[in-house]
């Protein structure tokens, strides 16, 4: 049978080449880095060489780069570590006395961070504020503005959306924030910090941090091809952060425990992969990095034709605006289906992809991204959502978008007319 | 997405061959269930025949929107009502229409209950159209 793989957005295979690169660090250089001998000076020059690997690929110093097991901790270090840093501050500054930190993010953001900062909330060490998005998914920058108060200490936006792959503006937020913090410091208030988790969007997107204007930057190793269970947490230097993970002194004392040295060599492995790929190009056609990069451009090629072909299946959307999306994700919204119904058939023809419906969330509520873009939920129970990979060929598409509409029409016929 | 992690092999048998899916025209009862929550909308018709002056559930069809667990139950509980008088296709519990599927997943248990609740209500409905 076939084995079409459409759900990159939730993970991506090792590529052979990482796991070849992180292979010695499981049985041969196996010391613990933390030690003088040699065997852990092999383990931390590899660790080393990782970390510069992955402060070149953000245009960071390699100091302000923490390993972490995933996004998700990177996104609980940033957000947690920063304050508890203010709170330890704040009592220094005037201003903040009897003042809650004030948190600004959206509701389109990952359950990492929605969950961090509805934790925040709980505990009573910060006040969050929402942001509403658009139909294409997009916040405003309008709304953004208006929702800083002087307590706001940290904006965190998601770069790309990995339910309909929405593109944030997030350099235009990056500036925005700049001008406030110049006036800010004028009258000694705390600069409010800025957060972007870039999971999504590191192997299209251009991530890095200067351009981005951002203080905290979270990633995941197994969106781009490196394995699971490790991930980075950028911050600028002279972010305040407290460490959430009591130990010894690893990872510049902010994230303590033995590091996971085939893992972080394998990250860094597969971010130069998506680096080489980016300056290739470059060199190539004389474009810049934030133009264009080559398995954007095929990605693209696959991501259009796909969109072309199932919209000429009677009553599906697309959500969002996808021309302008992340070239990897599509979500279609398919009336008169359930979504996980479609999976299942879909999985039965060797095609695996995602949806947003209820019934795939073990949780009986519909996403709640499609969900803030105003889609209701009868229609977000049919939502469908392919994500595209390197691997992935032209082929490949052909025989989603035979099968598709089979399995569609399969559904429907079954289905009670209302 | 491995759904035999997640079903039994007979419900994946159900959810790629369902039985008995369609329209009864002229049914002795209908009822549509549904759960605006799960998304899941199950109509279920029933043919009442009399033999001996008891009540038989001649024929039953189902039409569903909805995931897998809910295409199963709907599909099973048409199966296992046919043929039957209608006292005792009455009794048909959640339970025995999951047990007869070999189990569902506990977030999944509510759609059981979404097809033992449309036949009963099917089976109301006939009452109350058919009063002497």
């Amino acid at each position: 049978m076939k084995k079409i793989y459409l759900d990159h957005a939730a993970t991506t295979p090792v590529l052979p080449e990482v796991l070849t690169t992180m292979q010695p660090y499981f049985s041969l250089h196996y010391g613990n880095p933390s030690e003088p001998h040699q065997w852990g000076q092999r383990a931390r020059a590899a660790i080393d060489e990782a970390r510069e690997k992955v402060a070149q690929f953000l245009g960071a110093k390699p100091q302000e780069i923490i390993f972490t097991s995933g996004a998700t901790e990177a996104i609980n270090l940033a957000h947690k570590g920063l304050i508890e840093a203010i709170r330890e501050t704040r009592n220094v500054i005037r201003d903040m006395q009897n003042e809650k930190p004030h948190i600004i993010t959206s509701l389109v953001e990952h359950k990492a961070v929605m969950e961090t900062c509805k934790h925040l909330e709980k505990m009573g060490w910060a006040d969050v504020t929402y942001l509403p998005v658009d139909k294409a998914g997009l916040i405003s920058i309008k709304d953004l503005e208006k929702a800083i108060r002087l307590e706001t200490v940290l904006v965190s936006i998601m770069y790309v959306n990995n339910e309909v792959g929405t593109i944030q503006p997030i350099a235009k937020i990056g500036k925005l924030i700049k001008g406030i913090n110049v006036s800010r410091l004028t009258s000694h208030i705390s600069p409010i910090y800025f957060h972007t988790d870039a999971t999504q969007a590191i192997q299209s997107l251009n991530c890095d941090v200067n351009y981005l204007g951002v203080d905290l930057l979270s990633l995941s190793g197994h969106k781009f091809y490196a394995p699971k269970g490790i991930g980075v947490l950028y911050f600028k230097k002279d972010t305040p952060l407290v460490r959430q993970q009591d130990g010894g002194g690893q990872e510049y004392r902010l994230r303590a425990g033995t590091e996971n040295v085939p893992y972080i060599v394998g990250l860094g492995k597969a971010i130069e992969k998506v680096k080489s790929q980016k300056s290739t190009l470059r060199l190539h056609s004389g474009l810049t990095v934030s133009e264009v990069e080559p398995s954007k451009v095929k990605t693209e090629y696959l991501r259009d034709k796909l969109i072309d072909d199932v919209l000429k299946i009677p009553k599906v959307k697309l959500v969002g605006d996808s021309k302008k999306n992340a070239p990897h994700i599509t979500t279609f919204l398919v009336d008169g289906v359930e979504g996980e119904a479609m999976l299942l058939l879909l999985s039965e023809k060797g095609i695996a992809a995602s949806s947003g419906s209820a019934c795939t969330s073990g949780l009986l509520e519909p996403s709640h991204v499609l969900t803030a873009m105003g889609i209701p939920p009868e229609q977000a129970h049919g939502s469908l959502r392919f994500s595209l990979g390197q691997e992935n060929t032209e082929e490949e598409i052909d025989y989603v978008i035979k099968v598709l509409p089979e399995v569609i029409n399969q559904l429907r016929k079954m289905a009670p007319k209302l | 997405m491995n759904f035999s992690q997640i079903y039994s092999k007979k419900v994946l048998e159900h959810v790629r061959n369902p039985r008995n899916v369609g329209e009864i025209k002229n049914p002795d009862g209908v009822a549509t269930v549904g759960n605006p929550v799960c998304g899941d909308i199950m109509r279920l018709y029933i043919k009442i025949e009399k033999k001996d002056g008891k009540e038989y559930i001649k024929d039953a069809k189902f039409q569903t929107l909805g995931c897998g667990a809910a295409i199963s139950t709907s599909s099973m509980i048409t199966t296992m009502v046919k043929g039957k008088p209608l006292d005792e296709a009455e009794k048909i519990t959640e339970k025995a229409i999951a047990e007869a599927l070999g189990g569902l997943p506990l977030t999944k248990m509510h759609c059981s209950l979404l097809a033992a609740d449309a036949l009963k209500k099917a089976i109301q409905n006939y009452r109350q159209s058919h009063k002497r």
